[in-house]
Order: structure tokens, then C-alpha cells, then sequence
């Protein structure tokens, strides 16, 4: 088996920075922040990897950005992703969930046209900045491709994709039909850390540049901004272990005991 | 009239109770509230009935007889393509299903979905405003919604539900579905762990960094076992090999809601508070007093875990050995 894999990205500020809104209130402040990947699309890129590695095949990141996203291509390149697309995002444009599943399907196709039809389309479940919960969604209805989110364990044989998703008390199975789309969870696996060469071959990888041309959806951004901080006045117990007789009356208090 | 239509989701038969935060909020904005349940039958109906919806649509059909996110949002836009554009909205609960099967349902009819809003304020026969999540609750957006119907889920743990109970109209509807949406229906379950689970746990024992080794954990079982809770940990925790993810708590991880979450060795970074914070109390066990674990927390121990949770242990069997 062969398989043509493609994975999508998002370039977005590293998960833990403090996010600030510029003064027109229109955007994240990306002064002092630094960028990655998404964390359940870096998972879905080491999802990629290995099931290239199982069974033979190509691997290509697409992610739609701004020029700096490139960085965030070369990485996924780093660790063993053949191919990589930037769908140029224009400046100044606001990529609202429609536009960007619309600009990504036309960069699918396009890609499809050259190279062949991919067997799977990988999405994380949700972007960690704007958290739409649809744009994997969007584009596979696109596509007509079947799509199950919240994937923890794929497996690909010769006609279909096993998908594993966590419930409370164990997991679901879906069986899609090639070719599909799947929307990957954090902690399908642990992604690996690019080795030296792999960076260093990073660098030669050809990004092929789609211009992006979409319109715009009809959710209208007014404004960004933090949640007001919970006034709260931390009661301390105690210090140390002289402090449990205090934490058990808390939770006799509760009822939990 | 015009409504506002409802996903009541449950599985194989069994309600899933955050429905009932949807229908809290449908409630306050409309006085025509139906509750949509794709497949399932009419036992259900009740139930939903305490908590404000004034009509209930059992869809029925043979590909809803176990959920998938094709069949369940081509049965729902199959219902609002009969109702004569006289729905409003379409409400769910920010669920893995709830957001999955909306933005299908958005897809379909080519609509914007706004995921997992904390407040939504409708328009008189104009636009509707609303605030939404951002980077898991640290960042808010406040969105204007131009569109005909609008396609909208509430972020779980955000409203309480609240029982209202009200006279219900029972209704059913059998959609034309197309054999393709039976492509993504569940075909298997692999049932792992009985009993109480991170999402139902009253107690969860949280680790973090501190704790400082997988084998350093065995004390945070034994306290959550003693209070028939379970143990949860940060993303430091899982990006080291010494726990499972299932066991995460975060943004990326478990949202948690238990009566009491205790956080060991957690420095509280927004990642992990997002997916705490819808805990009723939470008590941080922290050697920095000025962590930020433990400046956001209700109740703080300044300690060392390792030496605090074994005492908090001792002190359980002692009370009830007496």
C-alpha cells in the first residue's frame, strides 16, 4: 500500500504565552509572542508520519498563513513530511471559518490535480487561537468525503479508515471509506523532536505558494478581548503537612467525605 | 409560528445531561424552544421537557439508530428544510458531538457557526450578538451573526441548567436521507473502565511537574481512591511520558467539573486553568505561594505534595477508623 497523506496546519502563538489584543481590539498583539503548530494538528502531523512509515507513500503539510508560516512547514518537514503548501493569506484580511475552508479546499483540489487524489486529509480537532470547531468539517462536506473528529487511533487498510475516539468510559470505532478526512485529538501519540538532519533537509523542501481567494462568511467580528479576571481571595489552609486535618473538615464540609 | 430549535443529544437511548445547558439558555431567548433528538424514542421526551422545551421532534429513521455525525446533521437540516425558514436557531452544547454534528449541519446549509458562545443576545428581526470562546476561555470574541438561521453552540459548563418544566407537544419526523451519511455512523465501542471517570469524578487529584516522576503518583491515587475520585495531571505531565493523555486536564485535554478539585504540583498555566476551571472549589497544594494555581484557587496548602497528600490520606483513615 501507498498511501497520499495530506495534513493541515495552523500557525498559531505558542500555547502558556499571555495573549494581548492590539489596541483596535481587531486582533491577538503578536509583539513578544512566539509561534507554533497548533498542538493537535503537530499531533496530526506525527499521525502522518507514522502511518507514511507503516505503510509507504507521501506526506503534505498545507497550512494557510501569512509568510511566517513557512516556519511552521519546515518543521513538520523536519520530522519526515515530503511536501509543503502555504496558501498565502493576503494582508489584512479577516479569515473567518468559511473563507479559510473554501481556501483551503481550492489549495486540496489544486494539489489533487498535479498529484493525484489524497487518501486521507488530516485536520486537528480545533485550532488552539480561535477554536471554530469546523473548518475539517467545512471541507470535507466540500470534498464529499466522509469526516469523524476527535480521532485518538487511526488505522488505514486497502478500502478503509479505522478511526478511535475517546468517550468517557473507553473509545467509539468508526469505519470511513477511503478517501476521508479525520480531525485528530492531542495524545494520539507524542510527537517527535526533529533530529539535526532532518532539520538540515528541512531546509531544501520546495514550499509551493497557492494565492488564497475566498470570500468572506458571515460571522462579523466586533471585537477581542480578556475575560474580566475572577476577583478571588485564595483562603490558605495551612502550611505543610500540619495542614490536612484543615483540608479533610473541607472536604467533610463538602460532603465528599 | 418561529422557534428555536435544540440538539438533544444522547447515545443508544441514554440523554447526555449537557443538552439541558442548550435548553436552559434556548429558553431565555425564545418562547418556542424544540428539542430535536435523532433517533432515540419517546421515554426520552420527558425529561427534556423539565428543562423548558415546549415541543419534542423524535427523528426517526434506520441510519439514526447509533449516532454519526453525517446522518444526525443531514436528519437535522432534513427537519429545518420542512419548517418554512421559521427557525431562528439552532442551539447545541458545545460537545464533541454538539460542535461536530452543528458545524455539519453549517456546512450543509452554508451558514457560519459560532462554537461555543458564553452569552447570546438575539436581535429583534436583525442581527443577532454573541460572545464566544477563544484559546480554550482566555481570550473572548464578541461576534455579530448576520445570518437567516443561526447555527450556534454554548460552551460546556458556561450556563447551568436549570429545570423548568412546561407542557411539551410530541412530534415525529421521518427524514429522507441519502444511504451515503451511514459512511461515518459508529460501527464499534471498546468499553475500558467502569465506573467513575475524569468527567465524573466529584474529586480529581491533579499532578503537575512537581510531582516529579510516574512512580510519584502512587500517593495522588491513594488519596483519590480514598475519596472515590479520579487523578488528572497537566500537559508538562503528559509531554513526559509519565502519564497517559486520557489522564490530561486542559485545553487540549479533559474539561473537568468536579465538587473539588485538588491541584498538586501545578503551576497553572492558562492551558491547564481553562480545562479547570469549571470546578465548583479548587484547592492548590504548592510549594510557591505565588504560583498562579494558587493565586486563582479557592483554598491553597503551602507545602510540599509529596509530604502533604500522604497526611491528607492518614487523616482520612484516622476519622474513619474512629
Amino acid at each position: 500500500m501507498s498511501l497520499n497523506i495530506a495534513v493541515c496546519v495552523k500557525r498559531v502563538p505558542a500555547p502558556g504565552s499571555r495573549i494581548n489584543v492590539t489596541a483596535d481590539e481587531q486582533s491577538v498583539d503578536a509583539t513578544n509572542l512566539g509561534f507554533t503548530t497548533s498542538p493537535h494538528e503537530e499531533c496530526a502531523v506525527e499521525a502522518a508520519v507514522q502511518l507514511i512509515e507503516l505503510h509507504g507513500g507521501t506526506a503534505t503539510v498545507i497550512t494557510l498563513g501569512p509568510p511566517e508560516a513557512e516556519e511552521q512547514l519546515r518543521y513538520s518537514a523536519s520530522i519526515g513530511v515530503e511536501r509543503a503548501v502555504l496558501v498565502s493569506a493576503g494582508d489584512g484580511l479577516s479569515w473567518d471559518p468559511q473563507r479559510t475552508a473554501s481556501a483551503l479546499v481550492a489549495a486540496i483540489q489544486s494539489v489533487e490535480e498535479r498529484s493525484g487524489q489524497f487518501d486521507l486529509v488530516l485536520f486537528g480537532n480545533e485550532s488552539a487561537d480561535a477554536g471554530g470547531f469546523q473548518v475539517g468539517v467545512r471541507v470535507a462536506h466540500a470534498l464529499g468525503r466522509p469526516i469523524v473528529n476527535g480521532a485518538k487511533g487511526i488505522d488505514v487498510s486497502d478500502d478503509a479508515i479505522t478511526v478511535r475516539r475517546p468517550i468517557d468510559a473507553g473509545f467509539e470505532v468508526y469505519q470511513l471509506p477511503r478517501p476521508a478526512v479525520v480531525g485528530v485529538k492531542e495524545g494520539i501519540n507524542l510527537p517527535r523532536y526533529p533530529t539535526m538532519k532532518g532539520r538540515l533537509a528541512s531546509k531544501k523542501v520546495a514550499v509551493d505558494v497557492i494565492e488564497a481567494g475566498a470570500e468572506a462568511g458571515g460571522q462579523v467580528r466586533v471585537r477581542l478581548h480578556r475575560p474580566a479576571e475572577k476577583a478571588s481571595t485564595t483562603v490558605v489552609l495551612g502550611h505543610g503537612p500540619e495542614a490536612a486535618p484543615a483540608v479533610v473538615d473541607l472536604l467533610e464540609e463538602l460532603g465528599l467525605m | 409560528m418561529s422557534t428555536i430549535a435544540v440538539l438533544v443529544e444522547h447515545d443508544r437511548g441514554v440523554l447526555n445531561e449537557a443538552s439541558f445547558e442548550a435548553l436552559s439558555i434556548a429558553r431565555t431567548l425564545h418562547p418556542s424552544v424544540s428539542a430535536l433528538i435523532c433517533g432515540g424514542n419517546e421515554s426520552l421526551a420527558d425529561r427534556v421537557a423539565e428543562y423548558g422545551a415546549t415541543a419534542v421532534v423524535l427523528i426517526e429513521h434506520d441510519l439514526l439508530s447509533d449516532y454519526g455525525p453525517e446522518a444526525w446533521g443531514a436528519a437535522l437540516v432534513d427537519w429545518i428544510s420542512g419548517q418554512e425558514k421559521s427557525v431562528e436557531a439552532l442551539i447545541a452544547t458545545g460537545t464533541d458531538r454538539g460542535n461536530e454534528v452543528l458545524a455539519t449541519v453549517a456546512a450543509k446549509l452554508d451558514l457560519p457557526m459560532t462554537a461555543n458562545c458564553l452569552a447570546i443576545t438575539p436581535g429583534t428581526n436583525g442581527p443577532w450578538n454573541a460572545t464566544r470562546v477563544q484559546w480554550g476561555g482566555s481570550l473572548l470574541e464578541d461576534v455579530t451573526l448576520t445570518a437567516s438561521m443561526k447555527v450556534v453552540t454554548v460552551a460546556h459548563h458556561a450556563v447551568e441548567a436549570v429545570a423548568s418544566p412546561v407542557p411539551v407537544a410530541i412530534k415525529t419526523h421521518a427524514p429522507v436521507l441519502d444511504s451515503s451519511v451511514g459512511r461515518s455512523v459508529i460501527v464499534d465501542r471498546v468499553v475500558r473502565e467502569a465506573g467513575v471517570t475524569l468527567t465524573t469524578a466529584r474529586v480529581v487529584v491533579g499532578g503537575g511537574r512537581g510531582v516529579g516522576s510516574p512512580e510519584a503518583f502512587a500517593p495522588l491515587e491513594d488519596l483519590a481512591s480514598l475519596l472515590n475520585g479520579k487523578v488528572g495531571c497537566s500537559r508538562a505531565v503528559t509531554n513526559n511520558g509519565w502519564r497517559n493523555h486520557a489522564d490530561q486536564v486542559g485545553q487540549t485535554g479533559t474539561r473537568i467539573a468536579p465538587d473539588i478539585y485538588l491541584a498538586c504540583g501545578i503551576s497553572g498555566a492558562i492551558q491547564h486553568w481553562v480545562g479547570a476551571m469549571a470546578s465548583k472549589k479548587i484547592l492548590a497544594i504548592n510549594t510557591d505561594k505565588d504560583a498562579n494555581m494558587v493565586s486563582r484557587a479557592d483554598y491553597a496548602v503551602i507545602g510540599d505534595l509529596h509530604k502533604v497528600i500522604p497526611a491528607i490520606s492518614e487523616e482520612i483513615r484516622k476519622r474513619r477508623s474512629q
